[in-house]
């Protein structure tokens, strides 16, 4: 099902999505909700179309937050930044944006770029640059394809405007997390300024839409009185992009270790089996990078390792952790594109200072063919 | 001798306590003014038991009053609300995602100031004194006398929350203050939530408190006032009354540590029906199971621990909608009937039939059923049996889903069933390996009040670079612990209910604001805590 449109109800669904697929990270969805509603109470649904229907020679502007997720829970955002950051590409570019997507379908930055469209009147698209949520930019598939970041606009809540122009992807990503770090920790940036042909050949399609019916599934598992986790696995395969998925583990938080460092939000947790029975490691980088169970290895990225509540199925962002929590860690395969050779040296273990090679989490796990 | 009350919507109980044993109990109408209630309730634990009040060493006082408070939208003041965080936050003004009738209650007095800290320590703008004082000025010249400051990253820097209320306390010295760093943790939406939710309950908990004060010194007992909290432990009523906010999840809490404690048993899903709802919590080790995401109190998103309950709408005063015609039918359609939701609540003494009244309630029908046994049958209804059946079956069926919902394991649980309506839950129920119906069942709330546990708070700034951090976590968990004991708690039963830490980037190393909060039962309560237990697990190998 293709809807054209996202209301009230496939916003809130979007979010629950949008939240699993962060991976821990991409900030709370919680927040871009509130102003997602607040817009929709005001103009009406948000306006989402297909990659397909992109002209080819169309300007489109991935979008989104950077920045440590525990200082988005306290400093929030004041409304233009995003605005302030297309309207500014939009005059260097020299052309009008025709339409944005999220740089990452995670977390709060899967909802990110709707507001700002709004206000311009124009269209998300159905696709996103990383099909979960990592935590630097050059991560995107987009740069894993060889396409500039640049030029780039970051801002901030403070209402400061800074250009990046750089030849280089990684370089492009130390400006602006500096710049991030400069500016309290949290700020908006727009990249990756693509062509619609470009867009078509390696966005991630359909992101938003698979969002919303693992949002959409998990809701109506509840409402039904249904395991919402098993409907959430169901989801999750049917939407074609995760291909398998499972519980990785199922206990309490007994230790918790996080701090904000260099414009991320970096920790590890530790939580225990209930009768004492194993115990799950398992480290981010404001998203969950790499899940061990009694030291062997169960889920690492780019595959998506996400803490859930273990009632409610909710899925608890990293910044959202606490001490006494009891979670059930579900795991999911990435998408194809972000598994093959050239992506894993980017978003693989080893780019994050993992010393374990990729293994596939279904090889990991024996999940057979989903 | 200690005396746990528990002021429910309906009653308020009340438990005179001599270490572990309940020697005396007693339910009694909760009134308009509260106070009187818990005068009565008080008096009436003394009388059976023939102490003299001089020998009360403690009252411990259980409330839903602010909850309901919440839930109701009623008697809430109008709250002025200042933030200090600008520009920053300004797309998501204070009460965004509130229900409208709530946030209507608490008014439109809101000011978005400059202010706040940044996370590395710098000013996200300086504090506008005009601009606060103008503020205040408004909010004073329009009545508004409840006000709460709310102000980015206030946890780990309030000097700007304390100098705003030294500005507030100037210019509008009779206004009652919340500082939101007082309550809450990170997470602005929800810590101001918090504020704004605890300022609109300053007045009525003032009221409720003194109510309670006064009740006591018309009884002669001058031992001192606790009201307890969320997580089990107990505040001082001078506390409770500025920080109203921190009790609200109490009433729930009470009565599953209440049925633990009654019963023995540390692990089970404890049934706690009134006149109105039946809560579902699950025990865990003998603590209320925690919700893990936030939670919404009125419909308000904080970032409170809170036992993780289920309220489904049957209790004994619940309303059962059925045509009179239908009374002696042979048959009875599943859709020719309904269940609640509504019910009579403290009017059941006059409106259940069973009591003369008009209308048909859950415990017509489980006296009818021969469940219970109270008020005067003879004043019952004809009833079919198939109506009886058909009745009782369909509140069976709501109880055993919401078992089925709380339910961690596949396997049958252990059941608790207390609270004034727990004959409402049968001796044997679909998915119960057992059910306890503890003696003194009825007012296990005002038990749980009694036995409510002691805890200790530390809160310091650690560097990891001069002291690694599990040697640093290990002694505050220490220091945090040897309060706790100090204040009578039991070693054994010491557990860990918080630790929080949160990095200071400004600081030079790695340095860390930790918080340690640390619980334990009470030295008299945990010995027969432990007797019960041993006692409990005698009845089942029988």
């Amino acid at each position: 099902m293709q809807p054209n449109r996202i209301d009230r109800e496939a916003l809130i669904d979007l979010a629950t999505g949008a939240a699993f697929l962060g991976s821990g990270g991409g900030g709370d969805p919680y927040y871009a909700r509130l102003l997602g509603e607040a817009e929709i109470a005001r103009r009406g649904a948000f306006g989402l179309v297909s990659l397909d229907s992109l002209a080819d020679d169309a300007l489109v502007v991935p979008c989104g937050w950077i920045g440590a997720p525990t200082v988005s829970v306290e400093k929030l955002p004041n409304g233009r930044e995003a605005l302030n950051g297309l309207r500014k590409l939009a005059e260097i570019m020299g052309k009008p944006i025709d339409a944005v997507m999220p740089i990452e379908i995670g977390g709060g930055n899967g909802l990110a770029p709707l507001l700002a469209a709004a206000e311009l009147g124009i269209p998300v698209v159905d696709a996103d640059g990383m099909g979960r949520a990592f935590p630097e930019s050059q991560m995107a598939i987009f740069n894993i394809e060889g396409l500039s970041a640049c030029p780039s606009v970051v801002t901030s809540s403070c209402g400061s405007l800074s250009v990046i122009e750089t030849d280089d992807n990684l370089e492009h990503e130390r400006q602006a997390r500096k710049l991030s770090v400069e500016l309290g920790g949290t700020a908006h940036m727009v990249e990756y300024p693509l062509s619609g042909a470009d867009a078509k050949a390696h966005a991630i399609g359909g992101s938003i839409t698979a969002a919303i019916a693992i949002g959409r599934a998990v809701r109506e598992a509840r409402a039904a009185g249904a395991d919402p986790f098993a409907a959430l696995y169901a989801a999750l395969v049917d939407t074609g992009l995760y291909p398998h998925s499972g519980a990785l583990f199922d206990g309490k938080i007994v230790d918790l270790e996080r701090e904000t460092r260099g414009g991320f939000s970096v920790g590890r947790v530790i939580i225990e089996g209930f009768n004492g029975q194993g115990r799950m490691e398992m480290e981010f980088q404001n998203e969950n990078l790499i899940a061990t169970v009694d030291g062997v290895v169960r889920a690492m990225v780019p595959d998506l390792i996400t803490v859930m509540d273990r009632e409610t199925a909710d899925s608890i962002t990293t910044e959202r952790l606490r001490f006494g929590q009891r979670v059930k860690v579900v795991g999911a395969a990435a998408p194809d594109k972000l598994r093959t050779e050239r992506a894993l040296a980017i978003v693989g273990p080893g780019a994050f200072g993992l010393a374990d090679a990729y293994r596939p989490i279904e090889t990991l796990n024996d999940w057979g063919n989903g | 001798m200690r005396i746990g009350v528990d002021v429910g919507g309906t009653n308020t109980d009340a438990v005179l306590m001599d270490g572990g044993t309940v020697v005396a109990w007693t339910k009694q109408p909760t009134t308009a003014d509260v106070g009187s209630g818990v005068a009565a309730a008080i008096g009436e634990v003394l009388s059976q038991a023939d102490v003299p009040a001089g020998a009360v060493a403690s009252v411990m006082v259980g409330t839903t009053h602010f909850t309901n408070a919440l839930v109701e939208r009623n008697k809430l003041d109008t709250v002025g609300i200042l933030r200090l965080a600008s520009p920053s936050g300004e797309a998501l003004p204070p009460m965004t995602g509130w229900p409208a009738d709530l946030a209507d209650r608490i008014g439109s007095h809101v000011y978005l100031l400059p202010g706040g800290y940044e996370v590395d320590g710098r000013e996200i703008a300086p504090l506008d004194e005009t601009r606060v004082r103008a503020a205040v000025r408004e909010l004073r010249a329009a009545g508004v006398n409840a006000i709460a400051i709310t102000s980015v990253f206030a946890p780990v820097n309030s000097g700007m929350e304390a100098r705003a209320a030294e500005l507030v306390h100037e210019e509008h010295p009779e206004a009652a203050i919340t500082l939101s760093h007082a309550i809450g943790r990170i997470g602005f939406i929800e810590r101001e939530n918090a504020a704004i939710l605890n300022a609109a309950l300053g007045s009525l908990a003032a009221r409720v408190v003194s109510a309670f004060e006064r009740a006591l010194v018309e009884i002669g007992v001058q031992a001192p006032l606790y009201i307890s909290q969320n997580d089990g432990t107990l505040i001082s009523a001078h506390q409770a009354a500025a920080y109203p906010v921190l009790t609200i999840g109490s009433g729930p809490t009470n009565s599953m540590r209440g049925a633990a404690f009654l019963t023995g048993v540390r692990d089970a899903i404890v049934l706690d029906v009134g006149g109105t709802t039946t809560d579902v919590g699950v025990l865990a080790n003998g603590f209320p199971r925690e919700s893990s995401v936030s939670v919404d109190i009125g419909g308000a998103r904080t970032n409170f621990r809170m036992p993780d309950i289920l309220a489904i709408g049957l209790g004994g005063g619940t309303r059962i909608h059925l045509d009179p015609a239908h009374y002696e039918a042979e048959t009875l359609a599943d859709d020719s009937f309904r269940v609640g939701p509504d019910s009579v609540g403290f009017r059941i003494v006059e409106q259940a039939r069973l009591f003369g009244g008009g209308t048909l309630t859950a415990s017509d029908i489980a006296v009818a059923a021969g469940r219970a046994q109270f008020g005067d049958p003879s004043k019952l209804p004809a009833l079919s049996q198939p109506v009886i059946d058909a009745v009782w079956a369909r509140g069976q069926a709501m109880i055993e889903e919401a078992i089925d919902r709380m339910k961690t394991s596949r396997g049958d649980a252990v059941l608790l069933a207390v609270g004034g309506g727990n004959f409402l839950i049968p001796d044997t129920v679909r998915g119960a390996a057992q059910v306890i119906r503890p003696p003194h069942a009825a007012v296990a709330n005002a038990v749980g009040a009694a036995i409510a546990q002691v805890g200790a708070q530390i809160e310091q700034v650690v560097s990891y670079d001069r002291e690694p951090r599990e040697a640093a976590l290990d002694r505050l968990r220490g220091q945090a612990s040897e309060q706790v004991i100090a204040a009578g708690g039991v070693p054994d039963s010491v557990e860990i209910v918080e630790l929080e830490e949160v990095f200071l980037s400004y600081l030079p190393g790695r340095s860390a604001q930790v918080r340690v909060r640390i619980v334990a039962d009470l030295a008299e309560n945990a010995h027969v805590f432990d007797e019960k237990l041993t006692e409990s697990y005698a009845t089942q190998s029988h």
